[in-house]
């Protein structure tokens, strides 16, 4: 039955059983041929951040309805903000994970960077000794990741599991459990950074904006970014192409360290104060983040705009309950919950284009 | 004067002698099938060749001049490419994309350079219509046939217009259909210029494509025949032991 449809709609006239199942083959391949090719709106609309950032429209279509205060410019520029300092650091996460690796250190890993930083510039030090310390404590720690999960062929989660107990210890040890909050002589500067604005959006934004921009074109248009994404496909295909995979893997963890090193220059400046408690449990948020904007832990995907959607998507939840009035508690219940909706989504897609 | 010469290849991983003085040669233009058993001493010798390790005696050739190979990177230089038996693939990205994988063009703009996309999408179009296969550079590899990711891996080969290429049981994992779409493409290497050494367990495809038959059996080459003066019967016979030599 099937056979005699295609065949009449594909070449009228030609009846014989031969030439009938070759037709239909041809149908086949056409078919599969069409479904492959997508360009434009239909590829974007087959990715994971489409649908989280749908979700987002979701939400806050519906809780300017809930809530008057939710529409606000006031509450607007507070979500835009907070969302900001994780979507930084998921930046980097992203660029991890689709290696198929998970840093788990960022968040001790920002409370080092505060302290290092905070210590630096209440020695009396300017605001560029301040930033480079900062962001060397950053590259250093990545660095040992990188080499130990690179060269040394240790698990991912076991190392970066070791580096956030480590890297939380030397905080407190080096700030000696005390809270820094002087921050010499180019403070007002360093706050002004962190914590103030430029034409009504907040400094972290234009930070977050920028390194989307940056990390998009180097996922699509740089050799670097390019090998990252194939090592997350096949690593020993990519070893076997010539690729670099051990030092790619070791810049890798550095490029994330150091999205979390100039996440916490910005966070320090904004809370005006360094504690070594800065940043615990963060890199559940960072991931969860990460995660929801689709990346995919067994590597091999990445977008540069999924780490700012899915932290956005994260922040947004909290700010909704809030308004909505639910008590604070039920907050992580629904971040969990729209993690593992993220997930189920991404299944149901991949089994949908397979 | 052969394309690869190899003379008196011996390779020993402490007292284990993987390879027994084996000579083999290849001449432009010509596919040779190498059949063996498993643990014959097909892998080594590819490996050899391919520059993975150097042999512990005996030379290598090509073109009469001879050749010391101590990673992939000088065997590729050498002009000899490798299709993995796995085929060495990243699933996730395009057609094109692999067949640049590791060696992207790229184009310069102010200060960066960026890949060139649509230089690599052009050229890798050219080599999947050279070799008469109908895949498309901007395809996911994920979403292909397996006879069409073999003819993303050979493609690959060609981006270095290599002298020999070798391929490790491109026919082993596919449908009927596709085995005859991998050994057109072989045929199509064979026409312009290139040698083709094809290790498989699969006697017609070997029948069907290869001009000689070398077949090694415990580290030795048994039997160097063309295809002609040789059947499958007298070739199993010697990968098996049946047969001592020819």
């Amino acid at each position: 039955m099937t056979d005699q449809t295609t065949d009449q709609h594909n070449r009228p006239g030609q009846g014989t059983a031969g030439s009938t199942s070759n037709v239909d083959h041809a149908t086949i391949d056409e078919s599969i041929t069409e479904r492959q090719e997508v360009s434009g709106f239909a590829a974007v609309m087959r990715t994971q951040p489409f649908w989280v950032f749908m979700a987002i429209i979701a939400i806050g279509i519906v809780m300017t309805f809930v809530s008057d205060a939710f529409m606000t410019e006031r509450n607007m520029f507070n979500i835009t903000r907070n969302f900001a300092f994780f979507g930084i650091m998921a930046l980097g996460m992203s660029a991890v994970i689709c290696t198929a690796g998970i840093d788990l250190s960022v968040g001790s890993l920002l409370g080092l960077c505060a302290i290092t930083l905070g210590l630096t510039m209440q020695a009396g030090f300017g605001i560029g000794a301040g930033f480079i310390v900062c962001m060397l404590t950053a590259a250093v720690i990545g660095a040992i990741n990188g080499i130990l999960i690179a060269y040394l062929r240790m698990a991912p989660f076991v190392v970066t599991l070791g580096m956030l107990a480590m890297a939380r210890s030397i905080a407190m040890v080096l700030s000696d459990n005390k809270m820094i909050y002087d921050f010499g002589p180019d403070m007002d500067l360093f706050e002004w950074i962190g914590g103030e604005s430029m034409l009504g959006v907040p400094n972290v934004v234009w930070l977050l904006i920028f390194l989307t921009a940056v990390f998009w074109w180097v996922w699509r248009y740089s050799t670097w970014g390019r090998w990252v994404i194939a090592i997350g496909g096949n690593a020993q295909a990519a070893k076997l192409a010539g690729i670099p995979v051990e030092r790619m893997i070791v810049s890798v963890y550095m490029v994330c360290s150091m999205c979390t090193g100039l996440a916490a220059f910005m966070f320090i400046g904004y809370i005006g104060s360094a504690t070594n408690g800065v940043g615990v449990t963060y890199e559940l948020n960072v991931i969860a983040a990460t995660v929801i904007g689709g990346a995919n832990l067994m590597g091999g995907v990445v977008y540069a705009l999924g780490a700012p959607i899915g932290a956005a998507l994260v922040e947004l939840i909290r700010n909704s309950l809030l308004l909505a009035g639910i008590p604070a508690l039920w907050q992580q219940f629904f971040v969990g919950l729209f993690l593992i909706l993220a997930v189920l989504l991404e299944q149901i897609r991949n089994r949908g284009g397979k | 004067m052969s394309l690869l010469e190899l003379s008196n290849i011996t390779k020993s991983f402490g007292a284990i002698h993987a390879l027994n003085g084996v000579s083999l040669e290849i001449e432009a233009g010509e596919a040779v099938g190498l059949m063996g058993d498993n643990g014959a001493g097909k892998s080594t010798l590819m490996k050899i060749i391919a520059g993975n390790y150097p042999p512990t005696q005996g030379q290598i050739q090509i073109e009469g001049q001879i050749v010391e190979f101590s990673q992939p990177i000088d065997a590729r230089e050498a002009g000899i490419e490798i299709v993995y038996q796995d085929l060495a693939l990243c699933d996730n990205l395009t057609a094109g994309a692999n067949v640049y994988l590791g060696r992207e063009l790229k184009r310069k703009i102010g200060p960066f350079s960026m890949l060139d996309y649509p230089a690599m999408y052009k050229r890798a179009g050219e080599l999947f219509s050279s070799l008469k296969s109908e895949t498309r550079p901007r395809d996911l590899v994920r979403q292909m046939s397996g006879g069409q990711r073999q003819a993303v891996a050979i493609a690959r080969t060609q981006l270095s217009d290599p002298k020999l290429v070798l391929m490790d049981e491109p026919t082993a994992a596919i449908s009927v259909r596709q085995v005859a779409e991998v050994l057109a493409l072989i045929k199509r290497l064979k026409d312009t210029g290139h040698a083709v050494i094809l290790v498989s367990h699969r006697m017609p495809d070997v029948f069907e494509v290869c001009d000689r038959v070398a077949v090694l059996r415990r580290g030795s080459k048994v039997a160097d025949k063309c295809i002609d003066e040789t059947s499958p019967e007298e070739v199993t016979g010697l990968i098996i032991g049946a047969i001592e030599a020819a």
